[in-house]
């Protein structure tokens, strides 16, 4: 079998039997996700993948084996990823999160880890259900989209994707369970990205968001996809050979470079946040289900450069670097007197 | 009227944002600076400005600063509360008003001596800026007074620099409103028949006057916290703002890097979520927080001593239940935070009493924490919080920081085997290894859910059982690891148990009962769980009065459930009105009821 640069096998990247029903959506981004860490070299070593709660957040159980994992709580795997990113920055850390999570219980922790630009990927497995609570609607789910009982979703639904941009979110990007030419390439752009890449991930219910009125459906999904670019990754080592006329080259600060060659309509401006903005307000009144990368701005400082750790990993410092001196105590003592 | 030397309480009433406080501390930091000891208690509201709010300083020889409820002086600022002010002073007590607040003279009664004073107008003669006028009528008082009390007028110019340091036109036009009260209270106040003075005593020497928050931040600098989260919250807010201005002075690099990571979070749900990432990473993390904060908290910190994360947790208490009473005084936190969370969870708590057990417990709490892998609670209060406090001076950490049971890659190659969950040692405390960690044995994954000794998922009930009892061998383990109660036996075989900040008034408190011919054993807990020496202590006496500000008796709850034969040995008093306990309000509902004999 073959091995990447570090020596490890696509089977290094692997995780435990999924325990999820059969075609479930989940599995495929699970094994999406283990071609990415695998493709880029990822040190399974250094990575740490977090979760919250529900059908979504059991999934890093399923892929990469040798890092070090955490099923938290519902809705808080982001200030989860915030304590562990922070105090060690040389992390890879892979979030996954469901709409239930994002989008409901943990709404306000999604929005804050954006404003403040955490470098992680952080992927939500959006079905627009609760699954294991048996399919009551998420607030992803669309207006006018049934439950497998019947009854018909009447609020309006959450779109990550435009959370996301609005709270500063410099990478942000939908996919398909199912689509690993698409998806494969956006997480290993992903996993480059210095801050939060987001990626709402349409990943259908089998179970319970799988029947006709459900707007998040295989068939649903099929019908109304609407593919803005296709992508390509380039590694930073290695040479453009092919000629990319007519496609949008995007170079990372690593220097990888993302290939975005347009599919339907138009080319969109991936670094124009009103026209990412106009085109998933569109999208939503038109029902068409847009897929690719909708924002990139690699500009924004991470928490980590606000908070002037970039090159310190807080968890490894011992007493020298942490307790400051006798004198120093005294010093400030002395103000008190 | 007699002279009266060191001892006496002096209140004022202003009105909240009119930036009395920096006129108090200075007058209460020239006393102490004095060598007289000294403490001064905020009693202010929930509110940015315009609400009343009152500060007393207690000034005593023999170290006495429990809350008076009558002062022996009195400066009246604040219209609003003027005439039920009047009650506030004790019979003969000097009672000063600005004529700005437009007292009813024939209210004014004739066992206290009151004295109008025109403050604007004085402050008038500094400035004629209105803005500046409103603060330096609170200079203007303290010059008055540091003349009436015969307070030296270098001492008070030091402090008016200490406090405005490095403010040099602040400092001036502050020193010059001191002025003008000092000779106001030359020119006009002579024929006064003043007997309160302040007397120069070597009784503070060393010691410093700090506030609770202030201690703590500072401790948990020393005691190695990199890694900060909170979400603001009265009467928290202020020490994680001080552990930040800490770090900013002690934990940066000449490159500017920074030797520690804090977040303001979106709220405590958050706030705690990132002390559980930050500590299951391995970082010394903490959190500041109150009531309402914990109550939010319940989740994560139930996860954390499930999925055993190490991380602390700091509860400045104020009074609830519910939002309660936000900037008041209050013990009422103890229950819950020994067994915050659904399902069987219990956590220990440290219990300082004053700054310099502030200081110190930071670093105990961190110890305790990484190596049982467990949350810890430190329960401080708005009155230790934020008020001076006398202190004795903070004590540099005597060991090394204890980092617990942490497994690297070297020692996973030696051992060749890891397991999450497994008991190695037989004391519940099973091993650890970090994210990062680069060896095949060291991952493993960390969940809420029920999980087997390898971290595997587990629904198994015998498993289950295996795993809860092995929680409680932990618990057992911790007992061992908290430090002993503070003890003075008396052969009453009555005693006092109590913890946290009631210790200020323990003295006092004794030597009240004392003059009732009571006396009793004291016992002050330093950490739940009880230490062995406290079931000797309760087996040695026949009455314990459990001294503790809430309403049910909650330590005593506490103790009646670690301790059920000795149940009936115990008692207390609902004291839940939010103000720093008074002894002469205490001692008469203890002797009433009996509870020390």
């Amino acid at each position: 079998m073959a091995s990447n640069e570090l020596g490890f096998e696509r089977n290094d990247y692997k995780g435990k039997k999924s325990t999820l029903c059969s075609g479930c959506g989940h599995d495929s981004i699970t094994n999406h996700i283990i071609s990415a860490l695998f493709q880029s070299s990822v040190n399974p070593y250094d990575v740490a993948k977090l979760s919250g709660i529900g059908c979504s957040s059991k999934t890093p159980t399923y892929f990469l084996e040798k890092s070090a994992g955490f099923n938290s709580l519902h809705g808080r795997m982001a200030p989860l990823a915030t304590g562990v990113k922070l105090v060690n920055p040389k992390l890879t850390v892979v979030g996954i999160s469901g709409d239930g999570d994002s989008a409901s219980i943990g709404l306000g922790g999604f929005c804050h880890l954006l404003r403040r630009n955490l470098p992680m990927v952080y992927v939500v497995e959006n079905n627009g259900v609760y699954g294991l609570t048996k399919g009551q609607f998420s607030a992803t789910a669309d207006v006018g989209s049934s439950r497998k009982s019947g009854e018909i979703n009447s609020f309006s639904s959450i779109d990550l994707c435009s959370v996301a941009i609005e709270m500063g979110c410099g990478f942000v990007a939908r996919s398909f369970s199912g689509d690993a030419k698409q998806l494969v390439p956006l997480l290993r752009a992903a996993l480059e990205f210095n801050g939060t890449a987001f990626i709402d991930i349409i990943s259908p219910c089998v179970t319970f968001a799988n029947h006709p009125g459900s707007t998040k459906s295989y068939d649903a999904v099929k019908e109304h996809k609407w593919q803005l670019q296709e992508l390509g990754f380039i590694e930073s080592k290695e040479e453009i050979t092919a000629d990319y006329e007519g496609s949008t080259v995007i170079t990372m600060h690593d220097g990888s470079k993302l290939v975005l060659t347009k599919v339907d309509g138009d080319l969109h401006d991936v670094t124009d946040v009103m026209a990412a903005q106009k085109l998933l307000f569109e999208a939503r009144q038109n029902q068409q289900f847009a897929t690719g990368l909708f924002y990139f701005n690699e500009e924004k400082p991470t928490l980590l450069d606000q908070q002037s750790v970039t090159g310190t990993e807080l968890y490894r410092l011992g007493e020298s670097e942490l307790r400051p001196s006798l004198e120093q105590l005294n010093e400030i003592q002395n103000q008190y007197r | 009227m007699g002279s009266v030397i060191n001892d006496f309480t002096i209140s004022v009433a202003t009105v909240n944002g009119s930036g009395s406080q920096s006129a108090n501390n200075i007058l209460m930091r020239s006393i102490f600076r004095m060598g007289v000891p000294v403490e001064g208690k905020n009693i202010f509201p929930s509110n940015i400005a315009g609400l009343p709010t009152w500060f007393s300083i207690r000034v005593s020889d023999k170290g006495y600063t429990s809350r008076k409820s009558k002062a022996d002086i009195f400066i009246a600022m604040n219209k609003a509360t003027c005439e039920k002010d009047l009650s506030k002073v004790r019979s003969g007590g000097l009672y000063f008003y600005s004529t700005a607040v437009k007292l009813d003279e024939s209210l004014l009664p004739d066992d206290l001596i009151c004295v109008p004073v025109d403050f604007n107008q004085l402050a008038g003669e500094v400035t004629q800026s209105i803005q500046l006028k409103k603060l330096l009528v609170n200079m203007v008082y303290v010059g008055l007074l540091a003349e009436l009390l015969k307070i030296p007028e270098d001492v008070v110019n030091e402090t008016v620099k200490f406090q405005f340091k490095g403010k040099e036109s602040v400092f001036k036009v502050n020193q010059d409103a001191v002025s003008v009260g000092r000779r106001y209270a030359q020119e006009h106040l002579q024929k006064l028949d003043w007997p309160f003075h302040v007397e120069k005593r070597e009784l503070t020497k060393d010691k410093i006057l700090i506030d609770g928050n202030t201690a703590s931040a500072l401790g948990l600098v020393y005691a190695g916290c990199s890694f900060a989260s909170w979400y603001p919250i009265t009467p928290s807010s202020s020490l994680a703002e001080s552990f930040e201005s800490f770090c900013e002075q002690l934990r940066v690099n000449k490159d500017g890097e920074h030797r520690y990571a804090m977040v303001q979070a979106e709220d405590e749900l958050a706030a705690i979520s990132m002390v559980a990432g930050a500590g299951w990473a391995g970082g010394r993390a903490m959190t500041a927080t109150s009531g309402p904060g914990i109550s939010l908290m319940a989740e994560a910190i139930g996860l954390m001593y499930f999925a055993e994360i190490p991380g602390v947790i700091w509860d400045v208490q104020r009074m609830g239940p519910s939002t309660g009473l936000p900037t008041r005084t209050s013990q009422g936190d103890v229950l819950a935070a020994a067994r915050l969370s659904h399902g069987d969870t219990r956590h220990p708590i440290f219990f300082p009493s004053d700054p310099a057990e502030c200081f110190e417990f930071a670093n105990l709490a961190f110890d305790l924490s990484e190596r049982a892998q467990t949350p810890v609670f430190v329960l401080t209060d708005l009155d230790l919080g934020m008020n001076f406090w006398m202190s004795e001076p903070f004590q540099y950490p005597k060991n090394p920081m204890d980092r617990g049971k942490v497994l690297n890659a070297e020692d996973l190659k030696r051992l060749g085997e890891f397991a999450r969950y497994k008991d190695v040692d037989g004391d519940g405390i099973p091993y650890r290894t970090l994210p990062g960690t680069p060896h095949d044995l060291a991952a493993y994954f960390t969940r809420g859910t029920g999980h087997d000794p390898k971290a595997e998922y587990s629904e198994d009930n015998v498993n289950y059982q295996a795993l809860l009892n092995r929680l409680d061998r932990k618990w057992q383990s911790i007992q061992a690891l908290v430090p002993p109660p503070d003890i003075k036996m008396s052969d009453s075989g009555f005693a006092v148990i109590y913890f946290g900040s009631t210790d200020r008034i323990m003295e006092e408190f004794a030597a009240t009962m004392g003059e009732s011919g009571k006396s009793f054993s004291r016992l002050r807990l330093k950490a739940y769980p009880f230490h062995k020496d406290v079931t000797d202590f309760i087996r040695d006496h026949k009455k314990i009065f459990v001294l503790e500000q809430n309403q049910s008796g909650q330590m005593r709850e506490l103790l009646s459930h670690a301790y059920p034969q000795w149940a009936d040995k115990f008692c207390g008093l609902p004291l839940s009105d939010g103000m720093p306990l008074s002894v002469e309000e205490l001692a008469p509902k203890v002797l009433q009821g009996g509870l020390l004999g």
